[in-house]
């Protein structure tokens, strides 16, 4: 058998066994838990500065149990989710609106950049006095700060779009709105997404800020509620729970992207 | 039967051809009509961006039919002039007139660059030529078949990310074959491709041109292409009309002979003669 042979067979055999590609990225996570485990049970980081992995996994599953958890997490969940839709939805309607029409450009962009440098999350004292800690309050503050990104990214997107595409539909006959659905829109898509992904981590960013200080329920509150009684193992776990939606998130708009923008040489798949 | 189009003030940005959507009420053509090329004819046109006056009076007739070919120096007029023949840009004066009906599929433009969808299949950017009879039930078959003609037919599922430089040109001009154009105005379409893959495209050309009997208007600063493919060859200088050659050699015509040499030499005298005075 030639080298050349042997050769192939290696390729093929990696070829055959893509979950080992795909567990490389999970390397370094599931390390640092082993050393965090091992330096829990050693002594040498002391419990009450952090809890054992194993520990913090013990309480998920108690509160998985008694439902506490997940009741909490469908309360972050929800309002993560519409809070997005609003704000993204206003967004998107902007840069649409600002993107396609000069005048609606004209009228609106230079207040919306000026709102834009203000923190949003510096409104929370004013947010709490007009709403309360009500669930408006936190759906406001997602709204707000998801606004700017899919704002600034569609109307970013359109107005980048090739005008030498433009120009051939044009002269192709196409009208206002076939121009929209076959040119400017799929052009603008990539950078929607940039939008769409920087979005999804502000929402998770603003709502933790929002539940930790103005809640009565979610992950935010089961974390303060957790450190008033010391109960540290909860608090690490909602941390760990944020980093997972997060993560499950990111993952959702990857697979969007992926099936929408199969076009471009960028997102193609190997 | 005459029909004049009236060219309106100049706007600041290019139009649709809004003026022949107006007669587009009926789509389809008789068939023996489908294989004809348009005349035109234009009188006295100018247009200028700004202060620079791009076209200072261009009086021109074109028969149906020909090959015309275009040439001179970079910012000589002659992509203006053929943007406007296509109705991508409007003059300031003057009128282009086109000897017959004119639909809304029968000028068709092919630019230096292919610009086809990026995310669309090679089919459905070919599609895109067949305008407003995109939705209608044979339009796959239509583009299939103009696929055949330039050779890509192997392509037609493919992203134009995946085609070459060649190939994403080629796929250009399937579009614009596809609504069978009556006049196809041709902006330096092989400027940016390599010898060797202009040659054969060039070949391509006149394969489809003497096939389907378009008048073509081809603008290019490439000297020997427009004598290897033109029945006529217009030097446009400042704006204006310089000199109009007919190239009366036979076809097809054999490259590097000493016929095209010579007319070559001749052209591109006249075209460097002001670097002397």
């Amino acid at each position: 058998m030639s080298i050349i042979e042997s050769f192939s067979r290696i390729r093929t055999a990696r070829v055959g066994l893509p979950s080992a590609d795909g567990l490389i990225p999970w390397f370094v996570p599931l390390a640092i838990v082993l050393l965090w485990q091992l330096a829990s049970v050693t002594g040498f980081v002391p419990t009450r500065v952090l809890p054992a992995p194993s520990d913090v996994v013990a309480v998920g599953w108690k509160l998985l149990l008694s439902g506490e958890l997940l009741r909490n997490m469908w309360v972050s969940f929800w309002r993560a989710g519409i809070g997005f839709l609003i704000g993204g939805g206003i967004g998107f309607a902007f840069g649409l609106a600002n993107g396609l029409s000069q005048l609606s450009a004209k009228l609106t962009d230079t207040t919306l950049q000026m709102v834009r440098n203000i923190p949003h999350l510096s409104l929370i004292p004013l947010v709490i006095l007009w709403f309360g800690i009500d669930e408006s309050a936190k759906l406001f503050l997602v709204a707000l700060g998801v606004f700017f990104p899919i704002y600034l990214n569609t109307l970013h997107g359109i107005r980048t779009v090739d005008p030498q595409l433009i120009e051939m539909g044009r002269v192709y006959g196409m009208t206002d709105s076939e121009l929209f659905r076959r040119v400017i829109f799929p052009g603008a898509l990539p950078s929607i997404f940039v939008g769409l992904r920087f979005a999804l981590g502000i929402t998770w960013l603003t709502l933790i800020v929002a539940e930790t200080i103005a809640a009565s329920s979610g992950l935010g509150y089961m974390a303060m509620q957790a450190r008033e009684f010391l109960q540290i193992d909860i608090v690490v776990l909602s941390i760990l729970i944020y980093a997972l939606l997060g993560k499950l998130a990111d993952s959702f708009a990857r697979l969007l992207e992926r099936l929408t923008l199969s076009w471009h040489p960028a997102f193609r798949k190997s | 039967m005459q029909q004049i189009l009236r060219l309106e003030q100049a706007t600041a940005e290019p139009v649709p051809r809004t003026e022949f959507t107006e007669h587009s009420g009926s789509l389809a053509r008789p068939a023996d009509q489908a294989q004809r090329g348009l005349a035109l004819t234009i009188r006295d046109l100018r247009k200028s961006f700004g202060e620079h006056n791009v076209l200072r009076g261009i009086d021109l007739h074109i028969p149906a039919g020909q090959f015309f070919a275009i040439v001179g120096r970079s910012g000589c007029g002659k992509s203006t002039l053929l943007r406007l023949i296509a109705g991508l840009e409007r003059a300031e004066a003057g009128t282009i007139a086109f000897d017959g009906q004119i639909l809304a599929n029968d000028i068709r433009v092919m630019f230096q660059e292919p610009r086809l969808l990026p995310w669309a299949k090679v089919l459905s950017n070919v599609e895109v030529g067949l305008g407003r009879e995109r939705s209608s039930a044979d339009a796959q078959a239509r583009a299939d078949k103009a696929l055949v003609e330039v050779g890509l037919d192997s392509k037609r599922d493919q992203w134009p990310a995946a085609l070459s430089g060649g190939q994403k040109q080629r796929v250009a001009l399937a579009r614009a074959l596809v609504s069978q154009p009556r006049v196809l105005a041709l902006d330096e379409p092989l400027g940016a491709l390599d010898a060797l893959t202009r040659i054969s495209m060039q070949n391509l050309l006149e394969r489809v041109w003497s096939d389907q009997g378009f008048t073509a208007i081809l603008v290019t600063h490439d000297v020997s292409e427009a004598v290897a493919l033109a029945d006529r060859v217009l030097i446009i200088e400042d704006g204006r009309i310089a000199r109009d050659f007919d190239v009366a050699l036979k076809r097809p015509r054999e490259r590097g002979s000493a016929d095209l040499a010579a007319l070559e030499g001749t052209i591109l005298r006249e075209l460097l003669a002001t670097d002397n005075e």
